[in-house]
């Protein structure tokens, strides 16, 4: 190709320098990301491996026990799923609410400043640290026990800050002209809130949402300090269903019954001297990880069916 | 349509006297008296900054959703006779009767329906058959009827731009509002759309008053009955728009329009 420019060999070699480091750039890059993806599938391969002798149904259906062959996770999974709902109703809502009233109704005064920085403290505070609190709030002061109740507020306040954080990036993404407009019309601050800011803004916190309850769906610490039990050969009692001669549960009996989760099962498990046991942390952590893969995917595809119709 | 002479009789909807505005520490707009009359269309021209869409803001207290900011003066209301601006008025009050539309078309992410609906449900219209109604005459004033009436369920975002500002203004319009405010309407917008908006105004003044902020001089002079020229947060000039065109009194007001500035 003739080339009109008089140093056109030196541009070229220019460019050609340029654009190998692009390809080590990107070849690098596809390293370091195969490395990380290649770590998770060993570590989900290997215990889904390790523990394939026991995933059958009936570990699933059985209750701990002392011999390793017959012990099962059904105390842990449920004592996990109710433990997480608690965490999730209690956290969304007050996390939110949090989050919605520092941007759309708090002055910006040196007062804001400081919850602002807190709350970015608060997110890194380590988790036993929560579990104490709630050794001393939940469990004594407010005399709650060692409940599914106590386990739920403790993780909850453990990922408030997280729902807090990502509740305020998704309402600060919400156009100004957004806010303008329903005012406009003359809706209230809470209307505009409760009509735009939170609906528009959910996906974000769905976001945050996700992080917040797989952080803490693997949390030990803070659960064995508010005193989960390791062995439990019970279910937390059914609403309404029968305890005893003619008594029944009540509709929220459940929240006050002691449980046991799944990563402290895994944890005991891993602790006993026996290694069959082996086999049931590594079928037990494996279960784990699906549930937390699963309960991500339900809120990423939440995400996406709110995010389809939001467009600015 | 032939437009009738303008009668200086035109009964006042609003009108500002001595009105300032401060951001802060900063005067936006300085003493500013400006008549506003029912059913005629006021444009606001002069260069950007010159303090045009603060002065419009003024008039839906727009500007009491950012802290710091401070009227001085008045916008008295008519036929209320009630100072717009006065502190025991309520900001939500004065939205409810005076409706805005946007430089920008900010329909929200909801369904063609919802949005003309929305001014209705914040009044707590929920009637069906009643919101049906005032839906369609809303979208018909905004003459955007025929061409959304069989996708009232599509989201809004799916319309065109020129469309999409049509929606805006028929929500505005579902709530019946005694002076509208447009904010450069058509900024935004393709000649196309902005032809289809100003004929719009047009029609919408047999109802309603109209304060127009535009950048754009020859839409002053197509739409306008009167203009006035702002320039520095102060009011320089306002009169009938043809006599502002043709024989501005201000020195700086015939720079502007000659395009000697701005």
């Amino acid at each position: 190709m003739p080339s009109p420019l008089p140093d056109a060999g030196r541009v070229r070699a220019l460019i050609a320098r340029g654009k190998l480091k692009d390809t080590l750039f990107q070849a690098v890059g596809i390293v370091f990301l195969a490395v990380g993806l290649l770590v998770i599938f060993l570590l989900v391969g290997d215990m889904a491996i390790r523990g394939a002798a026991r995933l059958n149904p009936d570990f699933f259906t059985h209750f701990a026990s002392r011999r390793a062959a017959q012990a099962g996770i059904l105390s842990a999974w449920v004592g996990t799923l109710l433990v997480m709902l608690v965490t999730a109703l209690a956290a969304v809502p007050l996390g939110v609410a949090a989050g919605v009233y520092l941007e759309e109704y708090a002055r910006r005064n040196w007062m804001t400043e400081i919850i602002e920085i807190n709350i970015s403290n608060l997110a890194a505070v380590p988790s036993i640290i929560y579990g104490l609190l709630s050794l001393g709030v939940f469990v004594y002061a407010l005399g709650l026990g060692q409940s599914i109740l106590t386990a739920g507020l403790t993780l909850a306040l453990l990922i408030l800050p997280i729902v807090i954080v990502s509740t305020r990036e998704a309402v600060r993404a919400i156009p100004e002209s957004i806010r303008e407009a329903s005012m406009a019309v003359g809706a209230t601050r809470w209307q505009t809130c409760r009509h735009h800011i939170i609906p528009y803004a959910m996906p974000g916190v769905l976001t945050g949402v996700i992080i917040g309850l797989a952080r803490a769906i693997g949390e030990t610490a803070p659960i064995i300090t508010v005193g989960a039990l390791t062995f439990i050969a019970f279910l937390p009692p059914m609403p309404f269903a029968e305890i005893g001669a003619g008594d029944r549960a009540g509709l929220f009996d459940w929240l006050m019954s002691p449980f046991t989760v799944m990563p402290i099962q895994v944890f005991n498990w891993t602790s006993r001297p026996d290694p069959a046991f082996e086999v049931n942390a590594a079928a037990a952590g494996f279960v784990l990880m699906v549930m937390v893969l699963s309960m991500n995917g339900v809120a990423i595809w939440l995400r996406y069916k709110m995010r389809k119709n939001i467009k600015w | 349509m032939i437009d009738m002479p303008i009668q200086e009789s035109a009964p006042l909807k609003a009108e500002a006297r001595g009105l300032s505005f401060h951001y802060g520490e900063v005067r936006a707009l300085k003493n500013i008296d400006m008549p506003i009359r029912d059913k005629k269309v006021t444009a606001l021209i002069g260069p950007s900054g010159c303090g045009k869409s603060t002065y419009l803001r003024c008039f839906n207290r727009m500007h009491d959703l950012y802290p710091g900011n401070r009227y001085e003066g008045e916008i008295r209301f008519y036929p209320d006779d009630a100072n717009l601006l006065a502190p025991e008025i309520d900001p939500i009050e004065v939205r409810m009767r005076i409706g805005m539309v946007f430089q920008k078309p900010n329909p929200f992410p909801k369904s063609i329906y919802e949005n003309v609906a929305y001014g209705l449900r914040v009044r707590g219209e929920s009637n069906k058959r009643a919101l049906d109604d005032k839906i369609e005459q809303a979208l018909r004033g905004a003459a955007l009827w025929d061409e959304v009436k069989d996708r009232l369920g599509e989201l809004a975002s799916r319309l065109s731009g020129g469309q999409q500002q049509r929606l805006c203004i028929a929500r505005a319009l579902a709530t019946d509002p005694e002076l509208l405010l447009f904010d450069e309407p058509t900024s935004a917008l393709d000649p196309i759309a902005t032809g289809a908006i100003e004929e719009l105004i047009h029609e919408l003044k047999k109802r309603v008053a109209i304060l127009i902020v535009t950048h754009n001089m020859q839409q002053a002079a197509r739409v306008s009955d009167y203009t006035a020229y702002m320039y520095l947060g102060e009011m320089i000039e306002f009169g009938k728009t043809d006599e502002i065109f043709i024989k501005p009194q201000d020195k700086r007001t015939e720079d502007y329009i000659t395009g000697r500035m701005g």
